[in-house]
């Protein structure tokens, strides 16, 4: 494995794990309003992802930083044509942090009522943001002959040579992403809480769970369509089909699992099948790194990397970094209780 | 608008409007662990103290987190050439930053705030240590972030024009960021010293809290006296003879020193007049600037008439002016520190009103400082975006036009006066209801086992 490959894994397992993570406390809190009726229960809601969101969204920050050094011209070109969305999804995050970290300074209805609807809806549009940015990602960008590129945020909805942020396909991928998260957070709080937001959250789970079906293979089938170099790709490296099959039994398991009452392995289960996706979509567009609509002009590997002297010094210390990172915390996660348990009013 | 000026002018208001949230945060951090620590010595009122700093800090930190993390994205955004040029050196300290500080302070952050009758006496502190730490760190690896561009080290040019890093050691030990580290790290125990000096002035005036505030007050005063002194001298005063080894017409242009000359005045006041080139109602003391540059009083200054005008920094007045403005107020700030600690020794700091009110209406003026400080580094860079390297003309993203720039320039305005509001209800609502005595039970997190915790 060249050394550019190897970052190219490491970037791609940092950004699923920030998909897998933070996608619980996103899909947490697009079902913010649905699971939690009462004021008890939205703060047993909140509870359940204060201590980890902040840390779940480095794992953002932290492969930021990583394709910054070892693919600075994926960085460059990426961001700024994808300027507005980017620029939408930073506010949205502002927006979600204030929500959860802001509402207990106050014990008033309507600054809980504002808070509560600020961090709903915004981690709705950040998923559906992510989604979106992932289809555009599998589908191609429309770079031009001096490999840059700027989208708007929607053309004719077309997939054809000039395509906006938006258009059937993303919306597709944006669509199923949003399903799959809301699902993955329903797994959490039925995992997590207890009382009737763990049973409503349960159900959920259960009902959403044919549409997240329905969404991955209308995905998988279009994606296919939308992006030859997918099965390409696959068909050079027939191993690669495990990550799918890593996707499907996660799907499966999710559901068995959770119909079994083994609520926190279902919920390991749907990270397994985001990871299993994700990865999927990372060997399905390799040897890019940002596909173009032409295929003439898409940035692969080995355009976008660093030279090779600063990817092995980054080895050096990456490695360890995340040793320590992953250490602070497995640590902060087993500190948290077993259930984040409804506290009633009286209680207090 | 032309788009070089929207870029600039995004950046610039995003990272001066973040860094009023770490100066605080970083400085507090590491006074919440002297008094934890008096706390670990069994002073109750120190920990009570921690308990209502903490709270502070804990609002600080999500409002420098909320506006920290829009800044790593605008590298590749709006200065995406820059990015593609030098990503490969400057990518690798602020990954640093995420994998080696974030985490770290995003782990035991919580446990900080709320996790202090699980830990224990001395879990409590590892974790204020922690964090300190973490805070600490992410300032290291920003300054030598902006210590490359001011002085790229460790580096070679490929032949296509990439910057390819050939040493991470020297970008660390960078002698430029070292120094710009001990005077960034200087500025923010100033901040979080005044603000912790100004509030427990405001509660001995207002005779309310008194034990925590006098414990407060003391420990700020001392922290104070010692972060202003090393601001001004060794730090401030190295670093300003690093800018004039390295950038000599940014030096000149900071002092409003147009004409070289021998035995070359200090200015303290007076406004440039560029179109001719001199200053008006200069307020200078002769000889000081040969002395503090060059150790002898009739030493040559070179001054900017020497140098090509497009060497020059293009906001002259402003970069004057914020040099000025950092340097006269933290003149200032050492006689207040001085006078306080003075009064502190002598047993009536407490009762001295006169000098409880200065305290209290000084505190914001460090924020002005520390925001001026950094102004001067990155104004007087100008008109590189790295020294020597590359010009800030040519870093910008040319695709994102200046229209898409000044809708979401606009846009992080609108959210920033609401931070801005919000931010100031929530610090004053914590200051109105005063320390508490019970460790905070803030309904977020449930003590050990679960269940109702009161």
């Amino acid at each position: 494995m060249t050394m550019e490959t190897l970052w190219f894994c490491l970037l791609a397992w940092m950004l699923a794990t920030y998909v897998v993570l933070d996608g619980f406390d996103l899909g947490a809190g697009i079902l913010h309003l649905f699971v939690a009726k009462n004021e008890a229960e939205r703060r047993q809601v909140i509870r359940s992802v204060g201590p980890v969101w902040d840390g779940n969204e480095v794992w953002l920050i932290a492969a930021a930083g990583t394709m910054f050094f070892a693919f600075p011209k994926l960085l460059a070109v990426a961001l700024s044509g994808l300027y507005l969305p980017l620029m939408i999804v930073l506010w949205l995050l502002i927006f979600r942090a204030l929500g959860i970290e802001l509402r207990h300074q106050l014990d008033d209805r309507l600054w809980t009522q504002f808070w509560d609807f600020a961090f709903a809806g915004a981690s709705f549009l950040i998923a559906v943001c992510l989604g979106a940015a992932l289809g555009n990602i599998i589908r191609g960008v429309p770079l031009k002959q001096d490999g840059t590129f700027f989208e708007p945020l929607w053309t004719d909805f077309k997939v054809g040579p000039d395509t906006g942020i938006l258009d059937w396909y993303t919306l597709l991928v944006a669509l199923t992403a949003t399903l799959a998260l809301t699902h993955h957070g329903a797994l959490w709080l039925h995992a997590r809480t207890d009382e009737a937001v763990a049973e409503r959250a349960g159900r959920l789970a259960g009902r959403l769970w044919p549409f997240v079906c329905g969404g991955a293979l209308a995905t998988t089938l279009a994606s296919i369509r939308v992006q030859p170099n997918l099965t390409e790709s696959l068909a050079a490296r027939p191993w690669g089909v495990a990550f799918p099959a890593l996707a499907l039994a996660g799907l499966v398991g999710a559901r068995l699992l959770c119909t079994r009452g083994r609520a926190a392995l279902a919920f390991l289960a749907s990270g397994a099948f985001l990871y299993g996706l994700l990865a999927s979509a990372a060997i399905g567009i390799y040897p890019y790194v940002l596909p173009a609509r032409d295929p003439a002009l898409g940035m692969t590997l080995h355009d976008a990397a660093a030279p090779k002297s600063g990817l092995a010094m980054g080895l050096s210390w990456w490695i360890p970094g995340m040793v320590l990172a992953c250490g602070y915390l497995a640590y902060m996660y087993a500190t948290l209780p077993a259930k984040f348990r409804v506290r009633h009013r009286a209680d207090h | 608008m032309d788009p070089l000026t929207a870029h600039r002018f995004h950046f610039a208001f995003t990272v001066t409007y973040h860094y009023i949230f770490p100066q605080i945060t970083m400085g507090l951090a590491l006074l919440i662990v002297v008094l934890k620590t008096m706390a670990l010595r069994g002073d109750a009122v120190a920990n009570q103290a921690v308990r209502f700093w903490a709270k502070i800090f804990g609002v600080s930190f999500v409002m420098g987190v909320v506006t920290g993390i829009p800044l790593q994205f605008q590298f590749g955004t709006n200065w995406s050439r820059f990015s593609a040029a030098a990503g490969g050196v400057i990518g690798q300290t602020l990954a640093m930053e995420g994998i080696f500080a974030f985490f770290l302070e995003s782990a035991f952050l919580y446990l900080l705030l709320f996790g202090e009758r699980r830990l224990g006496p001395r879990g409590h502190w590892v974790a204020a240590l922690l964090v300190c730490m973490g805070t600490w760190l992410s300032g290291f690896f920003i300054v030598c972030t902006n210590a490359w561009m001011q002085h790229p080290v460790g580096y070679e040019i490929a032949p296509d024009g990439t910057i390819v890093l050939t040493s991470l050691w020297a970008v660390l030990t960078n002698p430029w960021a070292l120094v710009q580290y001990s005077h960034v790290m200087a500025g923010t125990t100033i901040t979080a010293s005044f603000v912790m000096a100004g509030i427990a002035a405001f509660y001995l005036l207002r005779g309310e809290h008194l034990a925590v505030a006098r414990r407060s007050l003391s420990l700020s005063v001392v922290a104070g006296l010692i972060a202003s002194a090393l601001a001004a001298f060794p730090t401030g005063d190295v670093h300003a003879r690093l800018v004039q080894k390295y950038q000599p017409v940014t030096f000149a242009a900071m002092e409003g020193h147009f004409h070289t000359g021998d035995a070359a005045g200090l200015v303290l006041i007076g406004q440039p007049n560029v179109a001719q080139m001199r200053l008006d109602n200069p307020l200078v003391l002769p000889g000081v600037l040969s002395f503090l540059t060059h150790n002898r009083w009739a030493a040559t200054v070179i001054g900017l008439s020497d140098y090509d005008r497009h060497l020059w920094p293009d906001q002259l007045e402003l970069l004057y002016y914020s040099y000025h403005v950092q340097a006269g107020l933290g003149t200032i700030f050492i006689g207040i520190m001085v006078l306080s600690s003075l009064s502190l020794w002598r047993r009536k700091l407490y009762h001295r009103r006169w000098l409880l009110w200065i305290l209290m209406l000084a505190l914001p003026f460090p924020f002005i400082a520390n925001t001026a400080g950094w102004m001067t580094a990155e104004l007087g860079r100008q008109p590189w975006l790295i020294y020597g390297l590359m010009r800030t003309a040519d870093g910008h993203s040319t695709q994102v036009s200046s229209g898409n720039v000044l809708f979401t320039l606009l846009g992080f305005m609108g959210l920033y006066v609401l931070l801005s509001a919000l931010y100031f209800f929530i610090t004053t609502r914590i200051i109105a209801q005063g320390p508490e005595t019970e460790p905070v039970q803030d309904g977020v997190e449930p003590s050990r086992g679960g269940g109702a915790s009161a």
